[in-house]
């Protein structure tokens, strides 16, 4: 038994060692780009639990992401950081809202329904932002001051040093994991793959399947607004077109990559497809032809994510986590 | 387990018709269900029988009629809300989630008309009200020994006898079945019917039912449907002498027994 | 508003109307039958733009332009339907997605090599350069009249062959029953590659066609993807007559909306889209029950 949750435990307690040593050992331009990397990590996973668990194929997170990103650089002063703790769970709830209301419109449709809806709602709010000028129009908001974390006038971290953070979001990313993690787990993960699954089933038992998915759309909207907070104050910028629809196709490529079936496995995709694009902008002009080209052998040739290519190349068998929501169930076939 | 258990359960159907398109699949039913009572419906494939299952089930939404549980209108219900007020159902294809156990397909079942079946704190695994559900289902349909078997490896028969521990684990006072016994041996066969026979006591169990068999051993009550329509209605040995029976469904469809498809 | 500027409006909801029932159309007839969403639909509308301007400047001619590039699209539909879209069958929404955006990728880089970044415009052909004079100080373009008339007859020749013909039927009975399409002795692959092809081909003839009247610029392919999508939400997913009715509402809408609201009226298209969400989620033709 204990040795069983040793086990458990050994893998990912080595990997956030490897996580807090790193600053310490790369160069700074490495830590700031770990550090989106994580943050685009948690926006996969965020997507993830819908996309994954919830069997829905969702086009507008990127506009989650960027109302977070927005929202901070709203209510940024000029001159003077914005505290951190209120700006933060405003950016969060803004986000939150905003799936909360595409949500109940589009969850009221099915599959390719759903994908078309939502990345129309997603481009519908690429233009409020692109074409009006209480949020810098279509040159973008700057937060010229990163967000303070202080308590009574003392500030605690210095979010405009890398390394500050990138420890706070090293913290944000394990909360996420530890958060999508336990929903995964509970009655309402099993309920949200059951409806994924076989919705009618599901329906017949008694489980409301749209408030299930509505809820699940909610949080995971919110977490991407955390992850588009930070990602802002990182660049100290957020330009209309990081709510545009590519990017949340982009994150879906991620989530591809990582694995449906898994909670860190968008993670790892993230830092899969960042890496390749790093390499491949570092060797070619043409390199978006290259990455278009990547993401169509991946969807033909490895539909189940780089950790089949992996077991494959190991030559091991694959091995089913118990926690693992079991049903492989494709997602929602035409 | 919302309502009041002193109620004896029942289920009335009035004038309930579906429309498809220029087809009338359900034409003006009405029939009724009562508690420690298995009422069947046959009929030639076609006659609307599965489609007046999915009407009283809320997976089908009524073109006219109405639907009524103990003196309460469900007919705007969907079927969400029809199962949360003690109805269920089986489907005649096997719709059971292949890739779990058959433990967890009955806990899902029990979670569903838990006190919090969306809770997000807290491991699934450990609901002891879920988990007594879901053992007494197991228990009530013999699946217990085969508990840790993912649902994909059961037999045909055992597949069927979990899609009706299913029904069972969400505690329901009215039972809609869809032809359980469908694509069955007769040794299965023979192991869901005494199942459904032990049904009666305390639900109020509806039958649609291929197999002449099981039908004039289990049904306390007999319906008749030919093309949407009720044709005959009443106890199962008034019914088989029925002549427009004999004429419009025993005559056409060879209803020698033991030919179930 | 006098009478003859609502006209001129209505016309130009007409002409954007027509448009995009045309580019819609084929998206819409590709997801019917095929059932596979292709979210790089919007990028041969790009790319018949930028082969309307590439033809039209290396001939002179905006007819070979037209010709041309409707028959580029064509044969490149025929190529991508046989190297990778007939690989998307049965797969799930997921790999349809994401192999489009991997397509939209390469387009846009395609388009970068062949004919750069920049904004082109394309003259109109001859003899539909002039305005008529309406009242004595509102004119309308010849060409964008043209355009009204060119994709009314399109609409009529789609309704004709999608209703009458026998390769209609096949293809009505590809969208409604595959099984059916097997019975009739037709090569199911062959009905899907030359339906792909017809689809991206009308893409295209929707960006040759505006070429004139719009600028020519690398991110057209998105917003009429968008746009596309929401003809599609309003009419029913698989539905010609839907498709022309969603079309028309939206050129309605974006018309007037900017004359009415011009603050707002970058939006109003997709509150119209939520209110018909709320009213028919399946569409304004749709299905009510699957």
């Amino acid at each position: 038994m204990t040795n069983i949750s040793i086990r458990i435990w050994l893998v990912p307690l080595a990997l956030l060692a490897i996580a807090i040593a790193l600053p310490f050992v790369v160069p700074k331009y490495y830590v700031q780009f770990a550090s989106k990397a994580l943050l685009l990590g948690m926006l996969a996973m965020a997507l993830n639990l819908v996309v994954g668990y919830g069997g829905l194929v969702s086009l507008c997170h990127g506009a989650f992401f960027g109302i977070g990103g927005y929202a901070l650089a709203m209510v940024t002063p000029k001159y003077d950081p914005v505290s951190l703790w209120w700006s933060f769970p405003f950016a969060v709830a803004l986000a939150g809202f905003a799936a909360l209301i595409i949500g109940a419109l589009a969850l009221r449709t099915r599959g390719v329904y759903f994908i078309m809806v939502t990345l129309a709602f997603g481009e519908m709010l690429f233009f409020l932002f692109h074409d009006n000028q209480f949020a810098g129009g279509s040159d973008g908001a700057y937060i010229n001051n990163k967000p303070e974390i202080a308590i009574a006038g003392r500030v605690l971290l210095d979010l405009d040093k890398p390394l500050a953070f990138y420890f706070v979001v090293l913290a944000c990313l394990v909360a996420t994991i530890a958060l999508l993690t336990m929903l995964v787990r509970s009655p309402f993960g099993h309920a949200l793959a059951a409806a994924r699954d076989n919705e009618r089933r599901a329906r017949s038992l008694g489980f409301p399947i749209f408030r299930l998915r509505l809820i699940a759309f909610v949080i995971s909207g919110a977490i991407a607004g955390v992850a588009g907070y930070f990602s802002a104050a990182q660049f100290g910028f957020i330009a209309p077109q990081t709510l545009g629809w590519h990017v949340s196709a982009t994150v879906l490529v991620m989530v591809l990559i990582g694995g449906l079936r898994s909670v860190v496995g968008p993670l790892v995709g993230a830092l899969v497809l960042l890496g390749l694009e790093e390499v491949l902008k570092a060797s070619t002009e043409y390199w978006k032809l290259a990455e278009g080209l990547i993401v169509i052998a991946i969807v033909l040739f490895l539909p189940n994510g780089v950790r089949h290519l992996l077991t494959a190349a190991l030559g091991e068998r694959k091995d089913e986590s118990p926690q693992d929501v079991k049903a492989v169930a494709k997602v929602e076939h035409a | 387990m919302l309502e009041a258990s002193t109620i004896v359960a029942s289920m009335r159907a009035n004038g309930l018709s579906k429309q498809f398109g220029g087809l009338r699949a359900v034409a003006d039913v009405s029939l009724d269900v009562h508690q420690d009572e298995i009422h069947a419906v046959i009929g030639p494939n076609g006659a609307g029988k599965s489609t007046l299952i999915n009407l009283l089930s809320g997976d089908m939404n009524v073109t006219a009629g109405s639907i009524v549980l103990d003196d309460r209108d469900v007919t705007r219900f969907g079927a969400e809300r029809r199962a949360r007020c003690g109805i269920g159902r089986s489907y005649q294809k096997t719709t059971i989630f292949q890739q779990s156990t058959v433990y967890e397909n009955a806990r899902l079942a029990a979670q569903a008309h838990s006190k919090a079946p969306l809770k997000i704190f807290g491991d699934v695994v450990s609901d002891t009200n879920v988990n007594a559900a879901t053992h007494d289902a197991l228990e009530r349909t013999g699946l217990t020994s085969r508990a840790d078997t993912l649902a994909n490896q059961l037999s045909h028969g055992e597949q069927r006898q979990l899609e009706i521990a299913m029904v069972l684990a969400t505690g329901p006072r009215i039972i809609l079945l869809d032809e359980p016994l469908a694509g069955m041996g007769t040794q299965e066969a023979r192991k869901i019917v005494e199942l459904i026979a032990s049904l009666r006591k305390g639900h109020a169990v509806l039958l649609v039912e291929h197999d002449m068999d099981a039908v004039f051993e289990l049904a306390d009550r007999l319906t008749v449907m030919q093309d949407g329509k009720v044709i005959a209605t009443g106890l199962p040995q008034q019914v088989r002498t029925d002549p427009a029976v004999r004429a419009a469904y025993l005559g056409t469809h060879d209803g020698a027994p033991g030919d179930a498809a | 508003m006098d009478l003859a500027t609502f006209g001129v409006q209505l016309l130009n909801a007409l002409q954007y109307g027509m448009v995009l029932f045309l580019v819609a159309s084929g998206l819409t007839l590709v997801f019917g039958i095929l059932g596979v969403i292709n979210l790089a639909h919007g990028a041969f509308y790009m790319l018949g733009a930028y082969l309307a301007y590439g033809i039209a400047a290396a001939t002179g001619s905006f007819w070979l332009a037209l010709i041309g590039g409707v028959a580029i699209a064509f044969v490149v539909g025929l190529l991508l339907e046989n190297v990778f879209i007939k690989r998307l069958y049965g797969r799930d929404h997921l790999a349809q997605v994401l192999l489009s955006f991997g397509l939209i990728l390469v387009l846009d880089e395609v388009r970068q090599l062949l004919f750069g970044k920049d904004v082109h415009s394309v003259a109109p052909p001859q003899g539909f350069g002039g305005t008529i004079q309406l009242t004595d100080n509102l004119s309308y373009s010849v060409y964008r009249l043209a355009i009204c008339v060119f994709c009314l007859a399109m609409a009529a020749a789609i309704f004709y062959v999608i209703q009458r013909t026998k390769i209609g039927m096949i293809v009505r009975a590809g969208a409604e029953n595959r099984e059916m399409t097997r019975a009739l002795g037709i090569s199911f692959d062959t009905v899907n590659r030359y339906v792909f092809a017809v689809g991206i081909a009308m893409a295209a003839l929707g960006g040759i066609v505006v070429s004139p009247v719009s600028t020519v610029f690398p991110g057209m392919g998105d917003s009429m993807l968008i746009l596309s999508f929401v003809v599609v939400v309003l009419g029913g997913i698989g539905s010609i007559t839907g498709a022309a009715i969603g079309a028309l509402l939206i050129g309605l809408t974006d018309t007037f909306g900017k004359v009415f609201f011009p603050s707002v009226s970058s939006i109003l298209i997709y509150v119209l889209m939520a209110a018909v969400l709320l009213w028919r989620p399946n569409g304004i033709l749709g299905r009510r029950e699957v």
